[in-house]
């Protein structure tokens, strides 16, 4: 529980952060440290350099855009499951959000932190693919947008490059659809044994489109096309069927708590509570 | 809010004052709420240097070399030290003795071989821990890997694999208890019911984990020792006879300590090294164990695979049982590994009248760490066993579990009972206890909202557990290191009161109900009353705190100790007054005649003790005393919980809904510190039930080796539960009290896995090991339920209709 040595930098600024990133290869960002100081304490993670961003103004914020919401990397859970901004207009994120760890975690832990460790059970990604989401980054060749489904590569692995920043998520409105987070809690970690996250919007009687994101089940998030594609068009007596198709080409984890096989049943379960739950809250057209 | 209104204020036993039986906060709370206590850690002393251990990565091999030049290298570090620089250093010591008992050496540093992930291997000590934990990752070991001995069952096998080869056995002993006619009881037997059912290993994971700080005074040659542990005397002496230090030069003191639950009545290799090294350098060290080391190399519990056979009448008789145990022990042993087991097997009765049994308990090797007590330490290992063998007789023979249980109890009357494993019951009332619970859950109405359920697809379920249990450890003869307990009661000059308790309390609260117990016998006020433990310097030698006895055994030892005050006050004040001591009362600060006609102050008599120029003639001054109590037997607390569950059989989570918990621990001196201990107690046993096992993998690494994996319950895991109690006084002690420590644990457990089993009934399923996690659960479903789908639910629900 002791950590190996290492240098400590609190730039000013994001160019700051940049230059220090690119003199120090191997240094780690630090953002709300909840998943990186307990690597480096178990010396799973030895960082000859932490940069910590907290130091650099206006990285956390909650803000209307217009045509979506932008929310800065540094913003806390905590702020995100309790935003205002984010209930009325896209409160997926919140949801999410709120399903994260316990307090101290929520009040600590970072969107950008979690984004950028990409662990496989993390609650955010399944949130973020659903809502195809934006992904702002910075770079010492400028401003880089990256679309949720092109940002998680694998376990522990993003489309992030070695000295790239995320400053910003962006997250469409939701409003008139409805959306539900449905998490399988882990009872040791709090992390999502399986996570499904959904938009749902509706027409008349029929589902219009559903977005299904998926954390959990596999090492890295994925949108559940096979249920999505079965759902367009179709009455809500359709939900049960198309969920157990949650799962489809989809290779899961195990471990001692839960078996790829529990794991794949498991996203049929949840994804179905998570359409049902997100239908009943959408607004028909 | 948990319900106690009934047992308040009846509670006073034979007390003289108002101070027992009251919700009296604790005084211990407001420095630890506030973080201005001390713990080991908390510990800084002039010139102190770091210790981190370097530990096994492998469960079982043979240790080729050890290289600690670039350790020793390492700015900042002071020692590295090895199995073979501790020559003389004797091993860690096992109190447990059974007859025929293979005991393996247990060298503080592994020496050749490692048998167990964790073992430690070398030791390091740096100016700070930073350097002293960056030498550690670099002490280089070479191991050859030998197969592991991780499966207790597969360790029996002839060709087994051996943890110690000396012993050309993973056997390290079988331990038979037979009583009455078990072949009669099984040929008369209408119905046999079998089971193997399994106590899986848990880790203690006490809040603060070990800690040991030493600091040797070479020119008054004194060895201080803080420890975070519950047994500060026996630790002294056993670090003398380890390190051959004569025990007058070892001081042991505990800090706060932050919970323990049985893992800290011990002694480790580290409490033999860390004064060693201090001794060695001159200089203090300070070793803090990491959550991980606690997780690897601090005594694990449970760990029992119980074959059982319950011979029945058809009314539901119990005529006799059989029981084939076998416990894993681990590696080595710590105090007490070998003999946890066997107290199993004295309780396995549990509150049955059950004339005839033949048990046997096979302790077994593995390359893991030592198990040993835990919160119950043996008996919710029985608890659990009989309860579900109860269930599943019920089950069998189409009886409720409330008749079958009934069926079986001894009579109030029946009291002292002798159990057929050859225990006596002190006094109890298990039928008030369950009727008390069943009214409060609900009975009835649970029972009719589960058959309607059922015919719904929901899987409602109640499981009961009553149960009884051996606290107030007890009598020296039927303990491996005493029994007795020790308490010296001083009224000071100011008539401010000091009680040193040879007790270790470590969350307990007895700072607060020792004062309760003496202010309440001098008629003074519990801020008046000091009471001191866990220095051995300052406390005449004890035995500790474990097995629910710092109140009954330690508790009465206070009670005597102020009692042999009160006569010789009694006897200074009727001297003061000029009257015969007889029937005087302490109370109000005072000490008057029964009829209040003449008094004396309780300060007046004080000072004529500590001025002694008015003691009555040839009457020695001062006012202490002393009081070894040395008890007859040990306690029985019993009580019945009920708990109503919902499993979700989509995916195989329970939802506890309801929990009632009727607790029977004697008189009870504050009702608000038990509650504490039976909520505590029970949560932890619905961990046992629902949540926490040490998992190692085949080749014996530790899976489970952080809090991210072992899965401690947290507060949103927890039903409300609702609480009541009964108040049956123990004869075993003045104070009829019995003790509460444990009988959370051992009550709640069994009452959750058979109210799992009630809900899925329907389905025929008749047992699932805990703990239940989902996935288990939901398999087993899944193996009860036929494909396809679709006709899934109808034939669960056809057949609850049926058992409807
Ligand atoms: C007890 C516990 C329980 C938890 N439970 C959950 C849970 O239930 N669900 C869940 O989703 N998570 C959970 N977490 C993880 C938590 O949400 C973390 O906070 C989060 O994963 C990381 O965010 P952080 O801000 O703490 O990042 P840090 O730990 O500071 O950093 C994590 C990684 O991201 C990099 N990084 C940080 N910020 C940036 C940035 N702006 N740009 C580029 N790279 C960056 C760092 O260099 C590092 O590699 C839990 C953590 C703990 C300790």
């Amino acid at each position: 529980m002791i950590p190996a040595a290492f240098s400590y930098e609190s730039p000013r600024t994001l160019k700051e952060a940049l230059a220090l990133l690119e003199s120090n290869p191997n240094a780690k960002l630090l953002a709300g440290g909840h998943s990186l100081l307990p690597a480096m304490k178990l010396r799973l993670a030895t960082p000859p350099a932490l940069i910590d961003l907290g130091r650099i103004p206006d990285l956390n914020y909650i803000r209307d855009t217009g045509d979506h919401l932008a929310i800065g990397a540094l913003t806390p859970h905590a702020a995100v499951a309790s935003s205002e901004l984010l209930h009325r207009m896209s409160p997926l994120l919140a949801e999410a959000a709120d399903s994260i760890g316990d307090v101290q975690v929520r009040n600590r832990g970072t969107i950008g932190g979690s984004l950028a460790q990409a662990h496989p059970n993390a609650d955010y990604p399944a949130a973020i693919l659903a809502l195809d989401a934006e992904i702002v980054t910075l770079s010492r060749t400028g401003e880089h947008v990256i679309p949720a489904r092109e940002f998680f590569t694998g376990m522990f692995t993003t489309a992030l490059s070695a000295n790239e920043i995320i400053t910003e998520v962006r997250v469409p409105k939701t409003t008139g659809a409805g959306a539900a987070y449905k998490k399988f809690a882990h009872p040791a970690s709090g992390y999502a044994v399986v996570g499904v996250a959904t938009v749902v919007r509706k027409h008349g009687n029929a589902i219009e489109s559903a977005a299904i994101g998926i954390t959990g089940v596999s090492g890295t998030p994925y949108r559940a096309t096979a249920v999505e594609n079965a759902l367009r068009g179709k009455p809500a007596s359709a939900i049960a069927d198309a969920s157990r198709r949650a799962a489809d080409g989809i290779e899961a984890i195990g471990d001692t708590f839960a078996s790829p096989g529990y794991r794949r049943h498991l996203a049929m379960v949840f994804t179905r509570r998570a359409l049902e739950t997100a239908l009943a809250r959408a607004r028909a057209k | 809010m948990p319900r106690n209104g009934k047992a308040n204020g009846k509670t006073n036993g034979k007390g003289s004052g108002h101070w027992i039986g009251q919700r009296f906060k604790r005084k211990e709370d407001p420095r630890l709420i506030q973080g201005i206590s001390h713990y080991a850690d908390d510990l800084r002393l002039p010139g102190m240097l770091h210790c981190a251990f370097v530990r096994s990565p492998h469960a079982h091999a043979v240790i080729r070399s050890l290289d600690t030049a670039s350790a020793r290298s390492v700015p900042g570090v002071v020692a590295v030290i090895l199995a073979q620089d501790l020559e003389g250093v004797g091993n860690v010591p096992c109190a447990g003795v059974l007859p025929d008992l293979k005991t393996p050496a247990h060298p503080p540093l592994a020496r050749e071989r490692v048998r167990y992930v964790g073992e430690p291997v070398a030791a390091v000590v740096a100016e700070d821990m930073y350097a002293a934990r960056d030498a550690a990752e670099l002490v280089q070991v070479e191991y050859d890997p030998l197969p592991a001995v991780v499966d207790m069952e597969k360790a029996l096998a002839k060709d087994a694999d051996l943890v110690h080869q000396e012993f050309k056995t993973n056997v390290a002993y079988v331990h038979p208890l037979k009583n009455g006619d078990i072949k009669g009881a099984f040929k008369r037997a209408n119905r046999i019911v079998k089971e193997r059912l399994v106590n899986q290993r848990l880790a203690p994971v006490s809040m603060e984990p070990r800690g040991v700080v030493a600091q040797y005074l070479p020119g008054e040659r004194t060895l201080t020792v803080w420890s975070s542990t519950q047994i500060p005397h026996l630790l002294k002496t056993q670090i003398s006879l380890m390190l051959g230090l004569p025990e007058t030069s070892v001081r042991v003191v505990t800090p706060e300590v932050g919970g323990g639950f049985g893992s800290k009545l011990n002694v480790y290799g580290e409490e033999a090294v860390v004064p060693w090294l201090a001794s060695k350098l001159g200089r203090p060290v300070k070793w803090i164990e990491t959550r991980r080391e606690n997780m690897q190399a601090t005594i694990h519990g449970r760990d029992q695979i119980a074959y059982l056979e319950l011979a029945l009448k058809r009314d539901g008789t119990i005529l006799g049982l059989r029981a084939r145990i076998h416990a894993d022990l681990g590696a080595y042993y710590q105090l007490l590994t070998p003999v946890i087991p066997t107290l199993t097997a004295l309780l396995i009765t549990g509150c049955y009248k059950i004339p005839a049994v033949d048990i046997e308990i096979t302790g077994v090797l593995t390359n893991k760490m030592a198990t040993d007590a835990y919160r119950g330490a043996g008996r919710p290992e029985a608890t659990y066993v009989i309860e579900r063998m109860v269930d599943l007789a019920a089950r069998e023979l189409k009886m409720d579990p409330v008749e079958i249980r009934r069926k079986n109890f001894p009579k109030p009357t029946e009291f002292p009972y002798n159990t057929s494993t050859g225990v006596i019951y002190d006094s109890a009332n298990y039928q008030m206890s369950l009727k008390r619970a069943l009214d409060l859950a609900g009975y009835t109405k649970l029972r009719a909202r589960q058959k309607a359920g059922w015919k719904q697809g929901k899987y409602y379920g109640i499981g009961l557990s009553t149960y009884v249990e051996i606290c107030g450890m007890g009598p020296s003869s039927a303990m491996p290191a005493g029994g007795w307990e020790s308490a010296t009661v001083r009224v000071e000059p100011t008539g401010k009161v000091t009680v040193l308790t040879g007790a270790s309390p470590h969350g307990q609260g007895q700072e607060t109900t020792f004062a309760q117990l003496v202010a309440d016998r001098f008629g003074l006020r519990p801020e008046d009353v000091a009471v001191i433990h866990g220095d051995t310097a300052a406390v005449p030698y004890g035995i500790g705190t474990f097995g629910s006895r710092a109140t009954a055994v330690g508790g009465t030892a206070v009670y005597y100790a102020t009692e042999k005050i009160k006569s010789k006050m009694s006897a200074i004040a009727a001297h003061l007054m000029g009257i015969k001591p007889d029937g005087l009362v302490f109370g109000n600060g005072k000490i008057a005649t029964k009829d209040k006609k003449k008094s004396v102050g309780f300060g007046e008599v004080v000072s004529a003790a500590y001025m002694a120029r008015t003691l009555p003639p040839g009457m020695e001054p001062g006012l202490e005393a002393t009081h070894f109590f040395e008890p007859s037997n040990f306690t029985y607390p019993f009580g019945a919980h009920v708990c109503s569950v919902e499993v979700d059989p989509e995916t195989g989570e329970t939802k506890i809904e309801k929990y009632v918990a009727v607790d029977d621990c004697g008189n009870v001196i504050n009702p608000l510190l038990v509650d504490g201990q039976i909520h505590g107690g029970i949560v932890q046993g619905l961990a046992q039930a629902l949540y926490e096992e040490v998992i190692y993998n085949e080749d014996g690494q530790l899976v489970t080796g952080s809090l991210m994996d072992y899965a401690l319950p947290k507060a949103v895991h927890q039903p409300q539960f609702v609480l009541d109690r009964t108040v049956t006084p123990s004869p075993v002690n003045p104070m009829g009290v019995k003790g509460v420590g444990e009988a959370g644990t051992i009550g709640s457990c069994p009452a959750v896995v058979n109210a799992v089993c009630d809900a899925l009934s329907p389905l025929g399923i008749k047992h699932i090991d805990m703990p239940l996690k989902p996935e288990k659960v939901w398999r087993a479903i899944q193996k009860a339920q036929t494909p396809p789908a679709a006709g899934k639910r109808s034939r669960a629900q056809s057949r609850a209709r049926r058992t409807a």
